[in-house]
């Protein structure tokens, strides 16, 4: 059976899926990435769509379930590049993909993921905002 | 009813004897008709193709409109009927020209009262009327075509989407939107944003004149689309009577930001985008 790759980029697992996303390839890929944000402990998780033509309703909750579980396991899930015509698909069929955050490309889904890290933990580095605080050399 | 194979003959040699006076009559009815939209030379010229090509028809042994034998005439009709689309003639006067061929050919028998001829004229003269009809189709066919070009070019003219800022598009709606429209808008819009990375789009419907719930169901559709596709949308342009009728329909934009003006929704998204617009300090001189 084909897998999908699951790629680590400093802090995030990068998933680009180029087959065609069947059934038993879908849950293979959840098992997958749940071992290893465990593994490696990223923080977040990028799902790369834009070579998918179709997204059905099991890819779609596949989906949703992936984020769930990253989210138990502290690891924010962007799915990015979903094509048009997937969009207006799952439009028409009334699937909006509830519990899923999406960004247009990989590079918007890093920036989301580097927001999304910053907005959480403020308290870690309270003045993190502030030029000012940043300690002179 | 169909001519008989002896009627045609007949008929074939009526007109060849009497093509020039045929013509000429022929030609002074049309302009009558068609009050000097069209010159006489330029009348002249059609009538005498169409003359020739009823004769040939005839001479072939055509007994119908629909027979292989007048393929020639059916082209010529044809072509006329389109070109008067064209120039704008209604398809009343174009028809009406081939029926002035029935006056010009009683004109030339005179006052026979030879029952033979007389079945050959009625003869002839269903005939003409079928010409007539088939003008009329192919007027019609024509028109339609002319009407679906236009309507085409009017959905690629009216559906521009435009770069705001460095990362937000616009799309201003101008006219009805139908469900033809909302379809190329939504697949234009959202193919905008993959290919510049847009990650704002801005609906701007100053330009529709109404919002009833089936439009409001459109742009509820695409806004949901781009959300799926990771880029938030924002409605502009609400005139004041736009959110009467979108509150008595009970039309829920739920949390998609509305704003009244596009140079509001502009501000919100280069808020969102944690961007200040400031005036700027004066240099004193």
């Amino acid at each position: 059976m084909e897998r999908v790759p699951v790629l680590k980029i400093g802090d995030i697992l990068l998933v680009s899926i180029q087959i065609d996303m069947e059934d038993q390839v879908a849950l293979q890929l959840q098992e997958d990435l749940a071992e290893k944000i465990v593994a490696t402990g990223c923080h977040g998780v990028i799902i790369d769509i834009s070579a998918l033509d179709i997204v059905d309703s099991f890819v779609g909750r596949t989906l949703a379930t992936i984020a769930s579980v990253s989210r138990v396991l502290d690891a924010e899930t962007v799915v990015v590049g979903m094509r048009p015509a997937v969009a207006i698909t799952l439009v028409e069929l009334g699937l909006s993909l509830p519990g899923i955050r999406t960004a247009l490309n990989v590079e918007l889904g890093i920036e989301m993921l580097a927001r999304s890290r910053a907005e959480s933990a403020p308290d870690e580095d309270e003045d993190e905002d502030d030029p000012a605080a940043v300690p002179a050399p | 009813m169909a001519l008989s194979p002896e009627e045609s003959g007949r008929l074939a040699d009526l007109l060849d004897e009497h093509a020039d006076g045929l013509v000429a009559r022929w030609a002074e009815l049309v302009g009558a008709g068609l009050q000097g939209r069209m010159s006489r030379p330029e009348l002249e010229r059609q009538t005498r193709d169409l003359q020739k090509g009823f004769q040939q028809a005839f001479a072939n042994g055509a007994r119908d409109l629909s027979d292989e034998e007048a393929t020639e005439l059916r082209a010529q009709l044809g072509e006329l009927s389109s070109n008067r689309a064209r120039q704008g003639f209604s398809a009343n006067e174009t028809a009406i020209s081939m029926f002035a061929f029935k006056d010009a050919v009683l004109g030339v028998l005179g006052d026979t009262s030879d029952v033979q001829t007389l079945r050959d004229f009625v003869s002839f003269s269903t005939f003409v009327d079928r010409a007539a009809l088939f003008t009329f189709d192919s007027y019609v066919r024509v028109r339609e075509a002319l009407i679906a070009d236009q309507a085409e070019q009017l959905l690629e003219l009216s559906t521009p989407v435009v770069k705001l800022w460095e990362g937000v598009v616009a799309v201003p709606l101008v006219g009805t939107l139908d469900s033809a429209r909302a379809q190329v808008v939504m697949e234009r819009l959202l193919q905008t944003l993959v290919d510049t990375g847009s990650p704002y789009a801005i609906i701007d419907i100053t330009g529709v004149p109404a919002v009833d719930t089936q439009v409001a169901q459109h742009i509820l559709k695409t806004v949901v689309a781009a959300r799926l596709m990771g880029a938030d949308c924002i409605i502009s342009g609400i005139r004041p009577q736009i959110a009467q009728t979108i509150v008595a329909l009970g039309i829920e934009f739920g949390d998609i930001a509305t704003k009244s003006s596009l140079a509001d929704a502009l501000r919100y998204v280069l808020g969102k985008k944690s961007y200040r617009v400031v005036t700027a300090k004066r240099t004193e001189h």
